[in-house]
Parts: structure tokens; C-alpha cells; sequence
């Protein structure tokens, strides 16, 4: 490991995704580093997928810029790397008087943070745009640009954009320390890994959910403290999705945005998340009762969604820390940039960071020589309301009937893209096998086949029998 | 041979080629309906006892206690020999009005307009997730259908030390595909203080020296990449870990009827099943329901004697009586035809 990067980035979450794109298209030689065998390992596998306005963002923040930057940046280039968007809107329903009366607040801070389509409904007016909620919905703010996402395919593609422009990626590899070689006019970091040495002249980190800790190794201290906080999720099965169109948030608090009803990208509904501080910051299990409170929640709002069987539960932990804001900073002598404690809006945020990033750089008067041309890649699609590879012709086998996902498309995750699949993970989220109604009750097996050989944990385990009865 | 020509139109377009389906395509074709398609979107005919590799299947129709696999060829071999046109690897994507069926198979998506539609689609196990399980959501967890797929159809083994959870009789037949498979569970746990089904439990625990838990479930389900343990719980609130690599959710039979639910046909929303009248016909008359999407109750004195009155399990019915029901269905459409 001779080479030297101009930027090594460390972690391959949503954020590390972005920033590996935006630099690599600035010029930047750029390795990503993640510790685990695939990208979204962290913070970012388990979310609620919206693309937010930030009307509710703290005003003049660095997150309220970097979302509606990233806001932008994705509504510019989705169509170019073939990432979808649902454009759902979002109702922000109020209850109880109590709730309405927070409604001017929440207008006049839209307003001031540049969302200036915010429009109050009445009950009528909100029920017959949603004819499934609750008679006890008293009033409504429309929020019409509040969209939704595909969480996985999105830093898939940036990943993937960044590699097919010359990034380097090294998965499996954790950063433990590092040193810092000032004597060089540029400076130079030699990163300790379990992989052996890295060296880069810059440093950007995106451990998320580990960002401190990483400081903490390097430095030997951190100015900010993870303070990890799970968030369950309870999704219903396709049928749901005729029951609701807009995003369908809770007047938020203080400390969290509320419980969150909403389409999924797949053409489920969605109920969560939760917001549960934890010590851990990898134990994202569910818990029977928050799952049921969920469940009753998303009833007790849409009643007739008692009626419709509950697909898949899932959770996230976001990487929250003892203060609010983002902990963003330029450690300029030491060549060193944290994008920390972004903690529950990096989906939204993560392509406005990347900018800030780049512009933290050229602040500093650090310029690459930018790609003269670029290649876009074109992201396979998953989203229900877009054509999916099984409408297409030439399909031979559908090997997942719930999601309705191809053998063509396992095949590709597999063997025939760029970051491919190594973990049943990450074929679930490049290609939406299993994540249905079943869960795998049919299709399990033959999925045991078709990746036979391809994971280091692999779907069918060794048998302890001899060879023989079959 | 298994015909590759999808045709426009149809007298009688059966969706799924289990027991139920077969048997209907079987009793139309012997009664002169010609115009008949079987649609499956498996890549194999035979519906759910494909992949049972154990007994006892069949001995009302065969006389002789058979496994699922050689039940399901039987009935398929019998309609092939009748010239009865199935379509495998075709999927039903929606139900439309009148019978008309939308379609996707390897010639594409395409749809077909039959003047009677079957719907036989069977039945499923309920998932972890729709059973609000606690715990990580880690690599060995699967229900006793994905389970039977790998041993019988595909000799793998998703795990080697299983906790099964329900003592139902699937249950059993997944303790039977345990030992074909070399795997040996850890044990068998049940909720309540008795086993849904009695004897087949004792006497399959016994058998294969499983112990069985009783009044105990699951609090939390641990392990990072692949199931490490379960910790359980007993009805006095004790807690203790078992470990283990994989957990088995056996039982709790849904229908498999998404199909119906997301069209325009009458859906009980309380056993999952369209809504039928006596005769298995739906509220658009075009559409006929048979087998366990209809989620049977069982009828007394039939398979009722497996179940403990105080936990009866979802309803399911065994293959012989889904394929009695297909018959019926089938000269109920045939009787609609000279209406
Ligand atoms: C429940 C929930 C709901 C959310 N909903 C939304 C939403 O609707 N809209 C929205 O915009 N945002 C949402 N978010 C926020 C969003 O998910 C996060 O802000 C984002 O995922 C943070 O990404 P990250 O890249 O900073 O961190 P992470 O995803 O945690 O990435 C860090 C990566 O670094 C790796 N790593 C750590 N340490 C090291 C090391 N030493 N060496 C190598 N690799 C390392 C980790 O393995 C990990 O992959 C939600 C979050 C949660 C939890
Ligand atoms: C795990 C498990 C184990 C069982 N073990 C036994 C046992 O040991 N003994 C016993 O008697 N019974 C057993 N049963 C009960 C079983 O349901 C019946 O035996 C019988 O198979 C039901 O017949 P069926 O025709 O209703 O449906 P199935 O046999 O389930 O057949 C339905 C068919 O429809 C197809 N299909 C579904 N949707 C579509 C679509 N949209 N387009 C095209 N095709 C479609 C499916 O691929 C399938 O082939 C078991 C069931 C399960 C789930």
C-alpha cells in the first residue's frame, strides 16, 4: 500500500457515500474505508426514507443549508442515475388544540427557513385529501414538497458514481488510529487499520454512530459524545398503500421529530420511529412492545389499516449526541474534517455535506484538478411506482414473488455491478428479495442456491451428516 | 411436456397448481371442458406438497400413504396425461373485472380473459415479523415451508441447532424435515400449557429427543450476523438463554391472497380468504375460490381431532380435503356454464 490518496474518508454510511462522490467528481483521489463488508452498516440502514423541505430545521443552521442543499442537489440528478422519487407530500395533522395551537409557530418558522408553500387545512379539506384518517383529526398544515426516497439505492448509486470515477473502496477495514506527518508542506496521514497502513493527506470523517470514538482513537479526545438513539419501525403490507398518499407527520417536539406514518418507496406504509436512547450503538433489535405501540399508533390514525397484515419490522439507530446540531468541523491544522452527529436528517443532508465539504476545502485553498468528463451510472429501480425489471421483457424467472424480484436482477446484485452484493443484507437491499409479505417462505431456498458461494455468511450452512440420504 | 403457447382467452383460467388447482383442472377436463389453463409461478407444478419430502399424502386418492413429492408428481403426471395445459413460471399479477387476468411469464406481461377464474393459491406461515417477535434481526430465522424448500428440493440446511416455535402439525412435519436434514433442534417451545396438537408432538419430540417447552416464548431473539441464542421466557416471567443458530415459526396459517385483497373482489378481512358463497364462487361471479386460501375451518370429526379445544390454531386443511374442495368448486363452475 504504496498510494496516497488526496482524501481518505472513513465510514460508508449515506454521508461517506456522498462525500466519496462529490470529491472524486471535484478531482480528489479518494479512497472509502468501512469496517464492514458493505456500505450502510451504520446509521443509515434503517430510516423513514423522506426527503425533507427542512421547514422545521433549526433556523440558520448548518443542517437547515445542508438539507436543503442536498434537498436540491437530489432533485437535480435523480433522473440521471435513474434514483426515484415519490412525490407524496406531507400532512402535518394535529389532534388535539394543544397541537393546533403550535401551528403559527410552525408556519411562521417554515416561512423563515424558506418553505414558503406551507397551506393550513381544515378538517374537510384535510379528510379529503386523506378520506382514511381518524374523525379525531382536527386540522391540518400541508407541507407539498415532503417526498420520499429509495434509502438504499441512493448512497448505492453515489458509491457507485465514485467508483466508476476512480475511488478506491477497502471494506472490511477499521480505522484504529492514526499519525499525522506535519513535516511535509501538504501533510500526511498514515491511517492504522486491521488492513494494514493508509496514507491520505486529508481526512474526512463519516463514522456516524462511532464519529467520537474515531476522533477519540486518533486525537485521544473528542469535543462531542455519541449518544445513540434507536428507532423502531412497523411496515404493512402493499394493500395499506391505498390508504394513504401523503406523509403523515406528528406536530414535532423538542426532542424528536414524533411518530411518523408513511408510503414507502416499495408501496408499503410505514409506521415509526421510535426514540429510545440506548447505550449500544449496534443493537438495532426490536422490542415486542414498541412494535406493538407502533401498530396501534398507526390504527388509532388509520383505522382501517386493521385490517391489512404487517410485512416486515425493522429499526435505526441514530447517531445523536448530547447537543442538537450537527458537529461539523474543520480541524485545519490537522488536515482532519468531522461530519459528526448527523443525527436524523443525513438522508435528506447527505449531498449538501458533501458540498460543504468540498467548500471547506476550497476555503482552505485546496483545489483538485476536477474530471474533465464523468460517468453517471443508471441504478437498477426498485420503486413500486416505476417500472419495475419484471414488467420489462426477456424475464426468465421470478425468484422473489412478494417483491416480485427477478433472477436477472439477483444475478446483477450478485456478479454484474460495481459494489456488488456480499451479505444476504445487502442483496435484500440492492434487490428487495425477501423483504415482502413471506419473509422468504417461498423463495428462501432458491435464494440459497443462486448465492451459493457468494457470501461470507452464507444463506445454507454445512451439515454436520455424512453424504448420502438425500 | 409441459405446453409454452399462452393463449388470449380461456373457459377456465386456474391460478395455482396445488392439490386444489390440479384437482379442479382435472374433474373440468374429464367433464369436456377443453379450454383450461393452469397458472404457476413457480418454475415446478405440485403447490405445497412439492417440497413436503415426508409423509403421509394421498391415501384416500391413491390408497397408499405417500410422501408430498410423490403425491404432487401423481396428481401432475395424471393431468398432463390428460392433455391439461399448465403454465409454470407465470405469474398472476392482478385480478380484473369479469376475469380478466393480468399476466407476467418468460413471453413477457401480457393478459388473458377467462370466462371462469379458480383461485387456489394456498396458504402460508405467518412470518417472524407479523408476530411482533423481540430481537435481532439476524441471518437463521425462517418458517417450516423455507425450511421443507432447502432440505427437500435443494439438500441445504439453513441452520444445525433450531429453536422450533409451535407445537401445530406442521409442527411436526418440520421436526421430520429437521431429522432428514441432520439438523437437531434445540428444542420446541409452545405459549400455551398444551401442545395445539397432542400426540404428534409428544410423541415427535420423544422421538427425536427434542425437549418441549411449554408455556414459554420467546423474549428476545440474540445474534449479530446469524442467530446465537433465544432467551426465553416462562409464564412466571423466568428468563433463560438457549443457544441456538436459527429459530423456526412454524404454523399460524395465512392465505395466501394478496391477489384478491388488492382487487376489486369481496375480501374477509377477518380470516384474510375472499368472501365465498356455498358454492366457492366470489362477489364477481367470474371468480371462484378453492384449498386453503379459503383458510378451511376443519370440518368435525375430521383432521378436528389433532386440536386441543382451548388453542385451536389457525385453520388449515390437509391436501386431501383441498383437493376434494377443488373437485367440488369445479362442477360448481361447470354447472355456472349451463346457467
Ligand atoms: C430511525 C431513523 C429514521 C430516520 N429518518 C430519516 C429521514 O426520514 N430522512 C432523513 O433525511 N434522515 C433520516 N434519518 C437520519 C439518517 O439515517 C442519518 O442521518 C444518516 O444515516 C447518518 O449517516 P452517516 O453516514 O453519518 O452514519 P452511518 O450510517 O452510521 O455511517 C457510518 C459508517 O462508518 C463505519 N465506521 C464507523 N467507524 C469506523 C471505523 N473506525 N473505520 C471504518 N469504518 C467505520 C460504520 O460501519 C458505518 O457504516 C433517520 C435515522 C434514523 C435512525
Ligand atoms: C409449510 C407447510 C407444510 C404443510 N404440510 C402439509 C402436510 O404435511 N400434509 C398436508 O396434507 N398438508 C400440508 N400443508 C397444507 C397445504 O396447504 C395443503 O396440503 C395443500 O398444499 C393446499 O393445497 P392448495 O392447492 O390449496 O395450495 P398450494 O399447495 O399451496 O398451492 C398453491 C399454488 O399456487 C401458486 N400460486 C400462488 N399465487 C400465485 C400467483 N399469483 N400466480 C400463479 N401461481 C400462484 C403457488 O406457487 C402454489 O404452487 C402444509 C402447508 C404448509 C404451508
Amino acid at each position: 500500500m504504496t498510494k496516497t490518496y488526496d482524501i481518505a474518508i472513513i465510514g460508508g454510511g449515506i454521508v461517506g457515500c456522498a462525500v466519496a462522490r462529490r470529491m472524486t467528481l471535484a478531482g480528489a483521489k479518494v479512497v472509502l474505508i468501512e469496517k464492514s463488508p458493505d456500505i450502510l452498516a451504520g446509521a443509515s440502514k434503517g430510516n423513514s426514507a423522506i426527503l425533507h423541505t427542512a421547514f422545521d430545521a433549526p433556523e440558520k443552521s448548518l443542517e437547515l443549508q445542508c438539507m436543503q442543499a442536498g434537498y436540491a442537489e437530489y432533485l437535480d440528478i435523480h433522473k440521471s442515475m435513474n434514483l426515484p422519487l415519490l412525490k407524496t407530500g406531507a400532512l402535518l395533522a394535529a389532534w388535539s388544540p394543544e397541537e393546533q395551537a403550535k401551528f403559527e409557530g410552525i408556519m411562521v418558522k417554515a416561512a423563515n427557513n424558506g418553505v414558503a408553500d406551507l397551506k393550513l387545512l381544515t378538517t374537510a379539506q384535510a379528510q379529503k385529501k386523506e378520506p382514511n384518517l381518524s374523525n379525531n383529526l382536527l386540522a391540518a398544515i400541508e407541507v407539498p414538497r415532503e417526498y420520499v426516497i429509495d434509502p438504499w439505492s441512493a448512497p448505492l448509486a453515489y458509491l457507485t458514481q465514485a467508483v466508476e470515477n476512480g475511488a478506491d473502496t477497502l471494506f472490511n477495514t477499521e480505522v484504529i488510529g492514526g499519525f499525522f506527518d506535519d513535516s511535509k508542506q501538504e501533510g500526511l496521514w498514515l491511517l492504522e487499520t486491521n488492513n494494514g497502513q493508509i496514507k491520505a493527506n486529508h481526512i474526512v470523517n463519516c463514522a456516524g454512530l462511532y464519529g467520537d470514538l474515531l476522533n477519540k482513537n486518533v486525537f485521544g479526545e473528542s469535543d462531542f459524545e455519541i449518544r445513540p438513539r434507536k428507532g423502531e419501525f412497523v411496515v404493512f403490507d402493499k394493500a395499506a398503500s391505498k390508504l394513504l398518499k401523503n406523509i403523515l407527520l406528528p406536530i414535532p417536539t423538542e426532542i424528536t421529530k414524533g411518530i411518523v406514518i408513511f408510503p414507502t418507496i416499495f408501496g408499503n406504509i410505514a409506521v415509526g420511529p421510535t426514540a429510545d436512547e440506548q447505550e449500544s450503538r449496534a443493537d438495532a433489535s426490536v422490542a415486542k412492545e414498541n412494535l406493538e405501540m407502533l401498530y396501534a399508533f398507526a390504527l388509532d390514525k388509520i383505522p382501517a389499516l386493521k385490517h391489512i397484515p404487517v410485512t416486515a419490522t425493522y429499526a435505526g439507530i441514530r447517531p445523536a449526541t448530547e447537543k442538537k446540531h450537527y458537529r461539523v468541523k474543520h480541524d485545519v491544522k490537522n488536515n482532519w474534517v468531522t461530519l459528526g452527529g448527523i443525527r436524523s436528517t443525513g438522508i435528506t443532508a447527505s449531498l449538501g455535506l458533501a458540498q460543504h465539504v468540498e467548500s471547506l476545502f476550497n476555503e482552505q485553498g485546496i483545489r483538485f484538478n476536477k474530471l474533465a468528463s464523468s460517468r453517471t451510472p443508471m441504478m437498477p429501480n426498485l420503486a413500486e411506482h416505476i417500472e419495475r425489471d419484471w414488467q420489462k421483457p426477456g424475464v426468465e424467472e421470478i425468484v422473489c414473488h412478494c417483491e416480485m424480484v427477478t433472477k436477472r436482477e439477483i444475478k446483477k446484485a450478485l456478479d454484474g455491478s460495481t459494489l456488488p452484493a456480499g451479505s444476504m443484507e445487502g442483496l435484500k437491499r440492492r434487490t428487495r428479495a425477501t423483504m415482502g409479505r413471506c419473509q422468504g417462505f417461498y423463495c428462501s431456498a432458491r435464494l440459497a442456491e443462486l448465492t451459493e458461494g457468494k457470501f461470507a455468511e452464507s444463506i445454507a450452512v454445512k451439515s454436520d451428516k455424512k453424504e448420502g440420504g438425500s | 411436456m409441459i405446453a409454452t403457447i399462452l393463449q388470449k382467452q380461456c373457459d377456465v383460467a386456474i391460478i395455482g397448481s396445488g392439490p386444489a388447482g390440479i384437482s379442479a383442472a382435472i374433474t373440468l377436463k374429464k367433464a369436456g371442458v377443453d379450454n383450461i389453463v393452469v397458472l404457476e409461478r413457480e418454475s415446478e407444478a405440485g403447490g405445497i406438497p412439492r417440497h413436503c419430502g415426508h409423509i403421509a399424502f394421498g391415501f384416500k386418492k391413491y390408497k397408499r400413504i405417500l410422501t408430498g413429492l410423490q403425491y404432487a408428481k401423481n396428481n401432475i403426471e395424471e393431468a398432463l396425461n390428460l392433455g391439461i395445459n399448465i403454465q409454470l413460471n407465470t405469474t398472476v399479477t392482478a385480478l380484473g373485472e369479469g376475469g380478466k387476468l393480468s399476466l407476467v411469464s418468460q413471453q413477457g406481461i401480457s393478459e388473458l380473459n377467462a370466462k371462469r377464474v379458480l383461485i387456489a393459491t394456498g396458504t402460508r406461515e405467518k412470518p417472524r415479523s407479523a408476530r411482533f417477535v423481540s430481537g435481532d434481526r439476524a441471518l437463521g430465522i425462517y418458517n417450516t415451508g423455507a425450511l421443507q424448500g432447502m432440505v427437500y428440493l435443494k439438500q441445504k440446511i439453513p441452520f444445525k441447532r433450531p429453536l422450533i416455535v409451535g407445537t401445530e402439525i406442521v409442527s411436526f412435519s418440520a421436526l421430520l424435515t429437521c431429522k432428514k436434514g441432520g439438523i437437531k433442534p434445540v428444542a420446541m417451545i409452545e405459549e400455551n400449557p398444551k401442545p395445539t396438537v397432542r400426540w404428534p408432538i409428544y410423541y415427535g419430540a420423544h422421538l427425536f429427543g427434542t425437549p418441549l417447552f411449554l408455556e414459554t416464548k420467546i423474549n428476545k431473539i440474540i445474534g449479530d450476523q446469524r442467530v446465537e441464542a433465544v432467551i426465553l421466557e416462562s409464564a412466571q416471567g423466568q428468563k433463560k438463554s438457549i443457544e441456538c443458530d436459527g429459530v423456526l415459526f412454524t404454523g399460524q396459517f395465512t392465505p395466501e391472497s394478496s391477489l384478491v385483497r388488492m382487487s376489486h373482489i369481496a375480501f374477509d378481512s377477518d380470516t384474510f380468504s375472499p368472501s365465498v358463497n356455498a358454492n366457492g364462487q366470489c362477489s364477481d361471479p367470474a371468480y371462484y375460490a378453492a384449498g386453503n386460501v379459503r383458510q378451511l375451518v376443519p370440518e368435525k370429526g375430521r383432521n378436528a381431532y389433532f386440536y386441543t379445544s382451548d388453542n385451536p390454531p389457525n385453520a388449515v386443511n390437509i391436501s386431501g380435503m383441498c383437493w376434494d374442495q377443488g373437485g367440488e368448486v369445479a362442477l360448481n363452475i361447470l354447472e355456472s356454464f349451463s346457467n
